[in-house]
């Protein structure tokens, strides 16, 4: 049974590498797909997270995902104001998290 | 050749990013999952960073860029140990087959 899942997750791996250098699409859309694929893995662990610290760990990991998003769309479609974007949400997504991590122990976020 | 290396760069940051969140769906426990995700930000996100930087060079959106990159590098292992201070404060269960608790025999 176990063997049987990971030759299925192998599978669908291969397929989905495949499809994105088959189809046809813009360069922009085959360099995003993977990120895309790893934005919805993330959206799992929030929805289906046992505790609420796993939670918070996807929310964390989408945020810095997000960031290698605004850097390859600043390369690929040469406008500069997506860097300053990163480095907002960079910021911001430090805050959020360690606001959240705050409110995990049991404290108020004034203590 | 700048371009080259920065593209050879991008892809290696994808691939980092990829199996981080592979990992963070497929391992078993809090712990666990906070210490395979954590290699998204180090290689993964700062790589896509450093890989702007070299196609852009000297100009503005490359210092940008590698002072997101130094950012990044600065705050996430701070974050990463805040929750996993505040999940082990909190008393969240480590996997049944963990080996050992250094943080719980510390503070005994």
């Amino acid at each position: 049974m176990r063997v049987l899942r990971w030759f299925l997750g192998l599978i669908l791996f291969a397929g989905l590498m495949v499809l994105n250098f088959t189809v046809e699409m813009s360069v922009l859309l085959r360099i995003l797909n993977p990120l895309i694929i790893c934005c919805f893995l993330c959206l799992w662990r929030v929805g289906f997270g046992p505790t609420p610290a796993d939670r918070v760990v996807a929310i964390d990991i989408l945020g810095i995902l997000i960031i290698g998003f605004c850097g390859i769309l600043a390369v690929f479609t040469k406008k500069d104001f997506f860097i300053d974007i990163a480095i907002a949400w960079a910021l911001q997504s430090f805050i959020g998290t360690i606001a959240l991590a705050k409110f995990l122990e049991g404290k108020s976020f004034d203590e | 050749m700048n371009e080259t290396i920065g593209y050879i760069f991008i892809g290696i940051g994808l691939l980092f990013d990829f199996f981080g969140c592979l990992g963070l769906v497929r391992l078993p426990d809090l712990y666990n999952r906070l210490q395979a995700s954590t290699k998204c930000v180090t290689f993964g996100t700062c790589g896509v960073m450093l890989g702007v930087f070299f196609i852009y060079g000297f100009t503005g959106v490359g210092i940008k860029a590698i002072l997101c990159a130094g950012f990044l590098l600065l705050t996430a292992p701070v974050s990463a140990h805040a929750i996993a201070r505040g999940a082990h404060i909190r008393g969240f269960k480590l996997w049944e087959k963990s080996v050992c608790d250094k943080y719980e025999e510390d503070n005994l």
